[in-house]
């Protein structure tokens, strides 16, 4: 049974009413996404970049859809008060996939611009033509179907030379009482020489319920411009995530992504970057925190299209219990593209027999005049080294915990927001602790009113 | 002005390395017994009837064959294989005897003369060299020295076909164990058609005094070679075997896809090397060897241990994977390669190293090297099995670009199925520093020298693991492909 065809059914069935609650520039992608599910099929475990996960099964569950686009009820602002201190954030909700409606008051903070794309659609026409859809990979039949399916999403944007002062934060959270599928879309774009950092966090309210997010994020960096996306889940076991972020970079651009997974289900993120212009500059970092049965698969591809351009990419898993990681990530390095500078790193604790790690780190290269380098490694904590904390009377548990919490630091000190770095610290210590709770994920402290 | 000449000079002595002509390429001119060409159920038959084969082989062969029928080619490799037609290829080539009635204790001379171009040493000059060697010509071995000196010890190095004869029991025991006619394309194809090749079989106890060597060699034109090799080292058997290849010259594209099978009993110990130079095709990429291998080795003992070692400078195509199958507790697998390819070479090489018994250790150190329009692929797999615990693997692949029209790619797969092995992977890509050739530059070392020292250097971890005898001949090879003007 191909578990696209349930959805392609859903919308030969209902495509006037998918298409009546979304504005005309998403219809228009709509018919291409179709063509392209057209002989798909998900991936399946085995199949290339996908050694552990099992697309098929993700998406084979009966989810419902809200193509009525229903309102609910709940405003999460009002559950959900959260900041991270000593941080000042602009604060932004979406519930399943909607961009809520009181949170959306706030918007065009400064000069920058936040909007659901049904207002877009209205004020930046030319821009959203000009990007949506523009980066993401129609290939991939995730992306297809997010393509298909996505009624609407958030859109961002930076005017040339401008900074935004304040971090924007947008918290996503899955309430529903029944199972659910979303198709979230953020579509980014940051002018010439300016600068934004995003935060943005998943989190699912009702526990009970199977959710499955299928996201897609476009980000555009233009000439000189400084993108920080800190991307974070926090969710259940039955949460089911496909996450896909495009980045195309533009000359002296420099961008960082960063993916944390405290606790989830079942996650794939994929990261697809394009650097397309000279002194271009990328970082990529992934931290994973897993135990009981989550899995994480992270999947990257660099592509460095121009000269003297550097990538830097970390993907740090702790594994425990029966928690499944994979790592798949590629650099290639065009013909004529001299100078470039690449490494790829992903570093492993399995601390369970029955964790299971997964890596395949690839290097594409066509240039001669280069510097590129991948290291991986699986392995475990160093016997000297809690050895030495029991000798000074540091209990065998604490011991562990210390050294798994520097073993990810480098990453989280990869962050470029001091609060954001010292909330991480305090919150992976806390997930180590096995005391994070459900409600704490959004880098936040939680005053649920 | 002197500094921006300084590269041009390099890349100027890395094209005329790139023009360096292939040494060994000569037709012998012998007369060959050709099966037409096509393949079928009856040309399976003939095979197996031409060489007197019994009854269980050939039926090893139909049911490969018939297996085959339902495979496609794989895709997956970083290289562009051409539809091959294999309706279009001859099956079978015999050497024949132009004096029947002199019997086979005597060579042919125009077979001896290729040998001695080869730089062979069959009679007297191999008791000196002290290696035995099975050379194959075309199909059929032709002759075999210092087989009784290995009888006194119990030692069998044979070719295939006369161990089928001779030692029924133990290939039918063996073969096809380790590499099942159904584990790829052209393994199916291979069991299916294979012509010859070698059988070593190592007792108990016994260390193999001296290095096992066969020369495969393809001669006839048009005639796809299908070698097969077995090696079985018994318990606490120690035997260390070379392989090597040169090939003719030739435009079209010749097809070789050999297998080659290893048992490695209770601390027995084998040591595999090659040294492959099948013609690479000329500085167009016209013409050159496909050469599609599947070589697997299985450490079935404990504290067994399986090393291969291997020198890659021929093909136009090159598809292998030596790989282990570290079944026994405390089994060791190692694999260290040079691959360098020139031209429009391709290589996709690499390794799999299997863990399945406990606290079993795998090394691997790939050193690749491109230059001309080549591309070179490391593809490699490590996987620890859950119950699989204390192993430990450390991979390294390094590569070396020389031109800015080569390529270099790395494709490593690590599965990690439990808390108490550790896995390491390393890999580099770069071109030869300049500082370095400026620092030889200045101690008055040309160019032309330092680009030389440091592919040698470069490349030297994995030439010291091959046998003396060995290490001689991949150097000369290596400054064949490459270093010949450069060094």
């Amino acid at each position: 049974m191909n578990a696209l065809k349930q959805y392609i059914d859903l919308y030969d069935e209902s495509r006037d009413l998918i298409e009546l609650q979304a504005p005309a520039l998403l219809n228009n992608l709509r018919r291409v996404a179709r063509e392209h599910l057209d002989n798909a099929t998900l991936p399946r475990k085995g199949s290339e970049d996908y050694e552990a996960t099992d697309l098929e099964a993700v998406f084979g569950h009966d989810y419902g859809v809200n193509i009525n686009r229903l309102p609910f009820e709940a405003d999460p602002a009002q559950t959900f008060h959260c900041d991270v201190p000593n941080m000042s954030t602009c604060l932004y909700y979406s519930s399943n996939d909607a961009f809520h409606s009181s949170a959306a008051a706030e918007r065009n903070i400064g000069q920058v611009v936040v909007e659901p794309f049904s207002m877009a659609a209205v004020d930046y026409p030319e821009m959203m033509t000009a990007y949506y859809g523009q980066l993401a990979c129609m290939s991939d039949p995730t992306v297809a179907l997010n393509t298909l399916l996505v009624q609407d999403g958030l859109f961002i944007y930076v005017p040339d030379g401008v900074v935004a002062e304040r971090p924007i934060q947008l918290v996503n959270i899955f309430n529903a009482a029944l199972d659910m599928m979303v198709q979230r879309r953020l579509l980014i774009v940051v002018g010439k020489n300016a600068s934004i950092k995003l935060l943005a966090c998943d989190h699912t309210q009702s526990p009970d319920f199977r959710y499955l997010n299928n996201q897609v994020i476009e980000i555009v960096a233009m000439q000189g411009s400084t993108i920080d996306f800190y991307d974070m889940e926090e969710s259940t076991p039955l949460t089911r995530r496909v996450s896909s972020i495009y980045v195309d970079q533009h000359e002296g651009s420099n961008v960082l992504i960063d993916g944390i997974t405290l606790t989830n289900g079942y996650t794939r993120n994929n990261y697809h970057i394009e650097v397309n212009g000279e002194h271009a500059e990328t970082h990529l970092l992934g931290m994973t925190i897993a135990s009981g049965e989550q899995h994480v698969d992270s999947h990257t591809f660099i592509s460095h299209n121009a000269p003297r351009c550097n990538s830097n990419e970390m993907f740090k898993y702790v594994l425990n219990e029966k928690a499944v990681g994979a790592f798949s990530g590629k650099i290639l390095v065009k013909p004529n593209c001299p100078r470039v500078e690449a490494y790829q790193g992903n570093r492993n604790l399995c601390g369970a027999p029955t964790a299971k790690m997964y890596t395949k780190p690839q290097l594409e290269i066509y240039t001669d005049d280069v510097m590129c380098s991948h290291g991986s490694a699986v392995g475990q904590l160093d016997e000297d080294a809690l050895f030495y904390m029991r000798t000074r009377g540091i209990g065998i548990d604490e011991a562990r915990r210390l050294l798994m919490q520097a073993f990810v630091a480098d990453v989280i000190d990869g962050v470029r927001l001091d609060a954001l770095k010292d909330r991480l610290h305090y919150l992976v210590e806390k997930r180590f602790a096995g005391t994070l709770s459900n409600c704490a994920g959004c880098m936040a402290t939680c005053k649920k009113s | 002005m002197k500094e921006t000449e300084k590269p041009e000079k390099g890349n100027q002595i890395i094209e005329e390395a790139a023009q360096a002509e292939y040494k060994y390429g000569f037709v012998t001119d012998i007369e060959t017994e050709v099966i037409p060409k096509g393949l079928d159920e009856d040309v399976v038959r003939r095979i197996s009837a031409l060489k007197g084969e019994p009854e269980w082989l050939l039926e090893f062969r139909l049911k490969a064959y018939r297996h085959w029928l339902t495979l496609k080619a794989p895709q997956w490799g970083h290289v562009h294989v051409p539809e091959i037609d294999f309706q279009d290829i001859s099956y079978y080539a015999a050497p024949r005897q132009k004096k029947p009635g002199e019997g086979p204790k005597e060579i042919d001379p125009e077979l001896k003369k290729t040998f001695d171009k080869l730089g062979i040493p069959l009679e007297e000059q191999m008791r000196l060299s002290g290696m035995a060697v099975d050379a194959v010509m075309d199909s059929v071995s032709v002759k075999t020295t210092y087989r009784e000196r290995l009888a006194e010890l119990g030692v069998i190095f044979c070719s295939i076909s006369e161990a089928v004869k001779d030692y029924p029991d133990l290939v039918r025991k063996y073969l096809g164990k380790v590499v099942p006619y159904t584990d790829n394309f052209y393994a199916a194809l291979n069991s299916a058609v294979f012509s010859d090749g070698s059988f070593v079989y190592i007792p108990k106890g016994v260390r193999c005094p001296m290095e096992l060597s066969t020369y495969f060699r393809i001669n006839a034109a048009q005639t796809g070679q299908f070698e097969r090799t077995l090696i079985v080292a018994d318990d606490d058997a120690y035997v260390s075997y070379l392989e090597g290849c040169t090939a003719p010259m030739r435009d079209e594209n010749q097809l070789h896809a050999a297998i080659v099978e290893i048992i490695v009993e209770d601390r027995a110990e084998v040591k595999y090397s090659t040294v492959q130079n099948w013609y690479p095709g000329d500085k167009d990429g016209k013409g050159g060897i496909y050469n599609l291998v599947t070589k697997r080795g299985l450490c079935r003992g404990d504290h067994s241990k399986l090393s291969w070692t291997q020198v890659e400078t021929g093909s136009a195509i090159t598809w292998k994977y030596p790989s282990c199958v570290l079944k026994g507790d405390h089994s060791v697998g190692e694999f260290y390669s040079v691959a360098l390819t020139n031209n429009w070479q391709e290589a996709d090489t690499g390794t799999k190293m299997i863990h399945l018994g406990k606290h079993s250790t795998s090394t691997i150190v790939s050193k690749g090297i491109s230059a001309g329009h080549s591309q070179n692929s490391y593809r490699g797999m490590v996987k620890i099995a859950p119950k699989a615990t204390g192993c430990r693997n450390f991979t390294q692949c390094d590569s070396l670009l020389l031109s800015d029209t080569s390529g270099a790619h790395t494709f490593p797969v690590i599965e990690v199925g439990n808390d108490t092995s550790v896995v390491e992977h390393e890999a580099t890509t770069s071109k030869i520093n300049e500082d370095q050739i400026f620092y030889c530059n200045q101690r008055g070392i040309s160019t032309e020298d330092a680009v030389g020292l440091i592919v040698n250097g470069y490349a030297k971890e994995v030439m010291a693991k091959l046998p003396m005898e060995f290490a001689v001949e991949a150097q000369k090879l290596l400054s064949v492909s490459l270093e010949g003007a450069v060094g």
